[in-house]
C-alpha cells in the first residue's frame, strides 16, 4: 500500500485544506493522475498521485484543513493484494488540524475573514461558510455581523451630551479575490523573508547582445501562423535551461545543511497574476523540449496560473527560476531566491543601445542578465560561468 | 461586418484576456497596455483571439505598431474590406 498525503506545494507552507477529490475509492489511477485539489495560501492546486494503482481509502474528506505531510488516501499498487472488506469503510473522520488562534477546531476560515471575525467578535464557529468545502469568507462574516445587528435590541438614545457617534466605518471590501490576495502575499512574504534571512546571495549581470536572436525571431514569426508565434521570452527560458548543464549545482535545492542536486532541470517562470501576486511553477524538462513544446507549455502554463488551475508538481518542483521584468522597461533585475532553490535569473526589458565591435559603433538591441545565486551553493567565478553560457546560447538561437 | 460588430468582436477577443476590463469604461483611443496592464502573453493571447474571432492574422510587425483599441478595430476593418 502506498500513502497519499498533503504535498507541500510551497517552501512555506505547513497546512493545506483538501477542497474535493476527483477519484473515488475502487477506481484506478495512474502514475500522474491528478486525484484531489487542494486549497492553498497561493492557489488552487491539483494533486497528481506518483503512485499507480487502485484508490483503496480515502482518509480526510473534502473541507478538512490538515497538516502537510497528513495522509489523505491509501492506494493499492499495481499487482498488489485486494484489501479484506473491513478496510474499505468509510472515511475515518478528518484528521484535526492544528487550532489556529480565535478559531475552533474544523473551522476553515480565510486569514481576512478570521480576523474580521476576531475585529467584530463573532466566533466562527457560529458562522456559515460559503466558501468550497464550507471555508467562511469575509461577505459569510459580514453577513454574520448584519444578522446580529439586526436581531440586537435598539440601543437607547444617546445622553445630550455624549461625544458625536464615530463614523461608521467605510463598507468592507469584502470579496473572495481579496482573501486570495491577502493570502498570497501571506505566502511570498514568508518565503521571501525566509530567502532573505537564511540565503547569502550575491548578484551578477550581464549585457547580452541580442541581434541574432532577435533577427531569427523575427524571420520564424514572419512564415508561422499566430497561433504559433514564439516570444523572446522562450529563447531567454530555453539558454537558462541549456546554461545549467554546464553549471549544474545551480540546479539544485537546499535542504537541512545541504546542497541536493537535481536531475531533472525544471525551470521555475515567475508569473505576475491580475490583481496581484506572483507564483513561478515549473515547466518541467525544460532543457529537452523544443522551442515550439516550450511555448505552448508556457502559454498554458500561464493561462492555469492566471486561472488558478495548477498542478502540485508544478509548484513543487522547480530547480531554478527566470523572472523577466521588462514589459513595463525595467533594464535590470535584483531577483530574491525562492527557497530550497538556489539561484534566480532575472531580465530586463529588451532595449536597443549602442554596442562597439570591430571598432564600430552599432545601435544592437541588448538584454541585461542577471543572476542571484546562493553563495553557501557557488562563487561569483562559476557563477559569471553560468551567465557566460546563457549569453553565448544565445548568439545561435536555431541551435535552442 | 461593420465596424461596430467588429469592434465588438475585438472586444469580446479582450475580454478573454483580460476578464476583468469592462467595456464601458474602457477608454478606445488610450494605450491598452497601460490601461489593462497585459504583457507580452496577454497581447499574442489577444492576437490569436482576433484570429480566431475575425479571421485576421495580424503580421507581428504590425501588431507591435497597434497601441490602441480603435487601431486594432482600424486595422481589422481595413484587412477585412480590403
Amino acid at each position: 500500500m502506498a500513502e497519499f498525503v498533503m504535498p507541500a506545494l510551497g517552501a512555506d507552507m505547513s497546512i493545506g485544506t483538501l477542497l474535493k477529490w476527483l477519484k473515488q475509492p475502487g477506481e484506478t489511477v495512474a502514475r500522474g493522475d491528478i486525484i484531489a485539489v487542494v486549497h492553498t495560501d497561493k492557489a488552487d492546486v491539483e494533486v497528481e498521485v506518483f503512485t499507480g494503482g487502485v484508490l483503496e481509502r480515502v482518509l480526510v474528506d473534502p473541507g478538512a484543513e490538515v497538516p502537510v505531510g497528513t495522509v489523505l488516501a491509501v492506494i493499492r499498487e499495481d499487482g498488489a493484494p485486494t484489501a479484506p472488506a473491513a478496510a474499505l469503510a468509510a472515511p475515518a473522520p478528518a484528521p484535526a488540524a492544528p487550532a489556529r488562534a480565535g478559531a475552533a477546531p474544523h473551522v476553515i476560515i480565510s486569514p481576512s475573514a478570521r480576523h474580521l471575525a476576531e475585529e467584530l467578535g463573532i466566533d466562527p464557529a457560529l458562522i456559515h461558510g460559503s466558501g468550497p468545502g464550507g471555508r467562511i469568507q469575509r461577505k459569510d462574516v459580514e453577513a454574520a455581523a448584519a444578522a446580529r445587528e439586526a436581531a440586537a435590541p435598539p440601543p437607547p438614545p444617546p445622553p445630550a451630551a455624549a461625544p458625536p457617534a464615530t463614523p461608521p466605518a467605510a463598507p468592507p471590501i469584502g470579496s473572495a479575490v481579496e482573501d486570495r490576495n491577502v493570502a498570497m502575499r501571506r505566502a511570498i512574504a514568508a518565503a521571501m523573508s525566509r530567502s532573505k534571512r537564511e540565503i547569502p546571495h550575491f548578484y551578477l549581470g550581464q549585457t547580452i547582445h541580442m541581434s541574432n536572436a532577435i533577427a531569427w525571431l523575427a524571420q520564424e514569426n514572419l512564415r508561422r501562423p499566430v497561433t504559433e508565434r514564439l516570444l523572446h521570452g522562450v529563447l531567454l527560458v530555453k539558454s537558462v535551461a541549456l546554461a545549467l548543464r554546464e553549471v549544474p549545482e545551480l540546479n539544485a535545492v537546499w535542504q537541512g545543511d545541504e546542497l541536493v542536486p537535481r536531475e531533472d532541470i525544471n525551470v521555475g517562470v515567475a508569473i505576475a497574476l491580475r490583481g496581484g501576486g506572483l507564483v513561478a511553477p515549473a515547466i518541467h524538462e525544460t532543457d529537452k523540449l523544443t522551442l515550439d513544446e516550450l511555448m505552448h507549455a508556457f502559454r498554458d502554463l500561464v493561462s492555469r496560473a492566471r486561472s488558478w488551475s495548477l498542478r502540485s508538481s508544478e509548484m513543487t518542483d522547480p530547480t531554478i527560476t527566470v523572472t523577466s521584468l521588462g514589459e513595463r522597461g525595467v533594464e535590470t533585475v535584483f531577483g530574491v531566491i525562492f527557497p530550497p532553490q538556489v539561484a534566480i535569473v532575472g531580465f530586463g526589458t529588451l532595449v536597443e543601445r549602442p554596442w562597439i565591435s570591430e571598432g564600430q559603433v552599432l545601435i544592437c538591441p541588448v538584454v541585461n542578465a542577471s543572476l542571484s545565486a546562493d553563495h553557501r551553493v557557488t562563487d561569483g567565478h562559476r557563477a559569471s560561468a553560468f551567465l557566460a553560457a546563457i549569453d553565448r546560447l544565445l548568439q545561435e538561437p536555431d541551435q535552442l | 461586418m461593420t465596424r461596430d460588430e467588429i469592434k465588438d468582436a475585438v472586444l469580446r477577443a479582450l475580454s478573454d484576456v483580460a476578464p476583468e476590463a469592462d467595456p464601458a469604461t474602457l477608454r478606445l483611443d488610450a494605450d491598452l497596455r497601460d490601461q489593462l496592464d497585459i504583457d507580452s502573453m496577454d497581447s499574442l493571447n489577444f492576437a490569436i483571439g482576433i484570429h480566431e474571432q475575425l479571421h485576421v492574422d495580424i503580421p507581428e510587425a504590425d501588431w507591435a505598431r497597434l497601441q490602441t483599441l480603435d487601431e486594432v478595430v482600424d486595422y481589422v476593418v481595413e484587412k477585412t474590406t480590403a
